[in-house]
């Protein structure tokens, strides 16, 4: 029966480990967007098609007034 | 990839917006409708962000009516940036914008990738849902004026507003309430584990003090349960205590600390495990119940205060040089500069010619207004057309629809209106004490020692807790499912006061009248086929949104889709435009424009008058029609509700609003907002509960005064006025059918109430006997929560369905 002494404290700990994540992935806002993320997985980082190899119109941000 | 084709004539769709070109504008065989869309397509080209246009259809945004250069200059107020911005060193400011105007997984790829297009930007990164953008810059390299100004180059002209900044700062209290759910959960269930060998050991367990073990293990694992995740019941029950009200968290604060000494005195004392496991469950459950009640939309706010629709900054003239300064530092007999598109934000006189003003921000119509020089111009309206002069007469915050928050009504929070389980909360506990009271006079007769065993356990058993279940279980899913049917509460209590309605009040304009459709009717001499033709070849050329609609009138009416050549197209903004088509010179705009007659102003309807070849024709009056079905809706309101209508138009409507309704509806035209909000609270003196619906600012006041106010929403990106509820213009004739869902709340809940009272005579009939061994309780307690919990969820979905069935 001693044996359960031991078991119980590993299951405790192992289950406030849990918690503690819980706790730390709330505090790390990973719950604050749960849709934006699902996007941006299938946004290619670089994708250069060498097609803008013939443009050299440098645009400048200007804002015209009108 | 091209964008889907609008319509069915020759025009191509811009490569960057989408919309039809009229002045079409090519490069590398695409076709561009204005400067402004070639420029960002050029700019998004120039960094290799092409994939902008890859990712989905329709994604760029119209650039049309561009801002001007000077916008934004008062972001360069040191005091408005330490307001907007969330932190700020001399090396990084970060600052949350809300973007209106994201939609699709483009403008998530475009606006992460701003540094690219401006090195001073750090970091950005989009909140989709939100429809924000956090953005770390570093200022020594750019100004936050001028990231804004990048952002609206590129088409995502930022909300701007303080308000929401400081909504933005203190937004981490949900956060709280979730960690307090996860650690009452956690120590819930390991309670309830380490109670089971107690429960079927049959008396085996005490060997080798695991008895000991266990329940002192559940003591340590108790506490933190009832001292932080039960902290927000004990705050609200003293806070109820200290204004001499019993509310319902008062007896439920009483069982918990009861169950929580009791126990504690057992396992102490070694004479028993206690009732942990029920405690710390009935706090989980309640915990849970509370969070599924408050949910929040997180695009929508329902606390607008006019700040919100002005701008924050004004540009005015002095000595001869136009500087941009704050909102709040204007002061009277300033002159300002308004620039197309801008709103002015107080009270004015025209000192300049050519104002065309757009009050729909305002009331909702969307007719302008052509004020001569010397004229009185309201804040609120935005100017359509050229740069104009003002001066301003009053304050923005004294101006005429400004003032009405400076009503009472805004002053205080609506008051929160008591809910009905509340007294039904007291009346139990009333019973309760009487159950206690005559167990213990029975036991002290009997064997007095067990007298404080059974009162404890009497109040342990029946904890009026599972009241508090069945409302906020019934109240989170019915809001969940009206808002399906896209009616968004501010939160649950105004389920209870929408069902105690008795008079309802419509606002006429925007609110009765549809916001998207347009039906056009021409009066005057009939036009030939070539005129017509003229007509729409012109109209097309034109931006403006009365050319537009004019434009697709006369297209669906005509079959074949000629357009003639146009020379000489000229367009004066805000007036008209003139042009020469097949030898005919035409002339089309506004009254005065078309026929140099001095503008009759306030004119009900827009109408563009039409002058061919020198001769008079007649004018278009383009109206808002009716909603859809808004006038079976109504009527099947007529039959329940007391129906009122206000408009602050004039009373050209009547008749025909008669004809609908019949003449015993109440009706009042050319109500200021200042009437609105009197003719609500009139109503209410005489004891009657009224829901408000509106739109416009001018509605705020009446809105607010209402026992409910529901603000009518055509256009997600547009805000609307502090209320109590939101509804989707389109879902509008459902009205009648979300009303009789939600008068059946009561029904529900009281079925949940007559459940848990018969498993509280289960219980009390084990307590009074002193029978309530701990399992008795460990197994009651479960068994009850989730019985009724499913049962709340299950009659509001079935009658959901009905309502549903209905509707389609």
């Amino acid at each position: 029966m001693s044996a359960l002494f031991i078991l119980i404290g590993c299951s405790l700990l192992i289950a406030g480990s849990f918690l503690a994540a819980f706790i730390w992935s709330i505090k790390n806002g990973q719950y604050e967007d749960d849709y934006t993320p699902s996007i941006r997985i299938l946004l290619d980082e670089e994708k250069n098609k060498n097609q803008n190899s013939n443009t050299n119109t440098k645009v400048k941000l200007q804002t015209n007034a009108n | 990839m091209l964008a889907k084709l609008y319509n069915m004539n020759d025009l191509n769709n811009c490569y960057h917006c989408g919309e039809n070109c009229y002045n079409q504008i090519t490069t590398e065989e695409k076709y561009f409708c204005c400067n402004g869309c070639l420029q960002v397509y050029l700019l998004i080209k120039e960094n290799n962000l092409c994939n902008y246009y890859d990712i989905s259809d329709n994604a760029g945004i119209t650039v049309k009516g561009k801002f001007s250069g000077e916008k934004f200059a008062y972001l360069d107020d040191e005091e408005l940036i330490s307001k907007l911005v969330l932190f700020k060193n001399d090396n990084l400011i970060n600052v949350i914008f809300s973007l209106p105007q994201i939609h699709c997984a483009s403008c998530v790829f475009l606006l992460e990738k701003l540094h690219q297009i401006n090195e001073g930007i750090i970091y950005s990164r989009v909140n989709f849902q939100k429809k924000e953008i956090f953005v770390s810059f570093n200022p020594k390299l750019v100004s936050l004026r001028k990231v804004v100004e990048t952002l609206a180059f590129v088409g995502y002209e930022p909300n701007i507003s303080i308000q929401d900044t400081i909504e933005n700062k203190n937004s981490s209290n949900v956060n709280v309430a979730i960690i307090k759910i996860g650690v009452a959960g956690f120590c819930f269930s390991n309670i309830m584990m380490l109670s089971f060998p107690e429960y079927f050991s049959g008396g085996l367990i005490e060997t080798n003090g695991l008895k000991n073990v266990f329940t002192w293990l559940n003591l340590f694992l108790s506490i933190p349960v009832l001292l932080y995740s039960a902290s927000s019941i004990f705050q609200n029950a003293y806070a109820g205590l200290r204004q001499k009200d019993i509310n319902i968290y008062a007896p439920i604060a009483l069982a918990i600390i009861i169950t929580f000494s009791r126990s504690y005195f057992e396992i102490i004392s070694g004479i028993g495990a206690g009732y942990l496991d029920s405690g710390t469950g009935i706090i989980f459950f309640m915990l849970v119940g509370r969070w599924f009640q408050n949910k929040t939309y997180e695009t929508l706010s329902f606390e607008r205060k006019y700040q919100s629709y002005f701008p924050l900054g004004v540009m005015i003239k002095k000595d001869d040089k136009e500087i941009s300064i704050p909102v709040n530092k204007l002061a009277v007999d300033d002159v300002m500069v308004i620039r197309n598109n801008e709103l002015i934000p107080a009270d004015a006189l025209m000192i300049s010619k050519n104002a065309n003003i757009d009050y729909s921000f305002v009331n909702g119509e969307n007719s302008t207004q052509q004020p001569a020089i010397g004229d009185l111009v309201y804040a609120g309206g935005k100017q359509m057309g050229q740069s104009i002069l003002l001066k301003a007469v009053k304050l923005p915050s004294q101006s005429y629809i400004t003032e009405l928050w400076n009503n009472s009504v805004f002053e205080k929070n609506k008051q929160q209106k008591d809910s009905f389980v509340h007294p039904w909360s007291r009346y139990f506990t009333m019973i309760l004490f009487t159950v206690a009271l005559f167990a213990a006079i029975y036991w002290s007769v009997v064997d007095s020692s067990k007298i404080l065993n059974v009162v404890t356990s009497v109040l342990i058993v029946a904890c009026p807790c599972s009241l508090l279940l069945t409302s906020t279980f019934t109240f989170g899913n019915m809001m969940r499912q009206i808002e399906k049917h896209k009616l968004f509460l501010k939160n649950a209590t105004v389920i209870q006061s929408l069902a105690d309605i008795q008079h309802i009040v419509f606002d006429k304009t925007g609110t009765l009248n549809s916001q998207q459709n347009t039906s056009i009717v021409y009066s005057g001499i009939q036009l030939s086929r070539e005129d017509q033709n003229l007509i729409r070849s012109s109209t097309a050329h034109s931006s403006h949104t009365l050319s537009q609609s004019l434009y697709i009138h006369l297209n669906d009416k005509t079959t074949d889709h000629v357009v003639e050549m146009v020379d000489d197209y000229q367009e004066y903004p805000g007036m008209g435009i003139v042009s020469n088509a097949v030898d005919k010179k035409l002339v089309l705009g506004s009254r005065s424009f078309v026929t140099n007659a001095v503008s009759l102003s306030k004119v009900n309807s827009a109408e563009v008058h039409v002058n061919i070849g020198n001769q008079y024709k007649g004018y278009f009056s383009v109206k808002r029609p009716y909603r859809k079905g808004i006038n079976e809706v109504l009527l099947q309101l007529k039959t329940r509700y007391k129906i009122h209508i206000l408009s602050g138009d004039n009373d050209a409507e009547a008749k025909n609003l008669i004809q609908i309704l019949g003449n015993d509806v109440p009706m009042v035209f050319r109500a200021t907002p200042e009437d609105k909000l009197n003719y609500i609270k009139q109503l209410q003196a005489d004891g009657k509960k009224v829901l408000m619906i509106g739109d416009g600012l001018n509605d705020a006041g009446a809105l607010m005064q209402a026992n409910v106010g529901i603000a009518v929403n055509d256009n997600n990106a547009n805000f609307t006025p502090a209320s109590d509820g939101i509804i989707d213009g389109n879902h509008l004739v459902e009205l009648p059918d979300l009303l009789n869902y939600i008068r059946k709340n009561k029904q529900f809940v009281f079925t949940g109430f007559a459940f848990s009272i018969c498993y509280n005579i289960v219980g009390l009939s084990f307590a009074v006997q002193s029978l309530l061994k701990p399992v008795v309780a460990a197994i009651l307690m479960p068994v009850s929560s989730i019985s009724i919990v499913t049962l709340a969820i299950i009659l509001t979905n079935w009658a959901s369905r009905k309502m549903n069935h209905k509707i389609n």
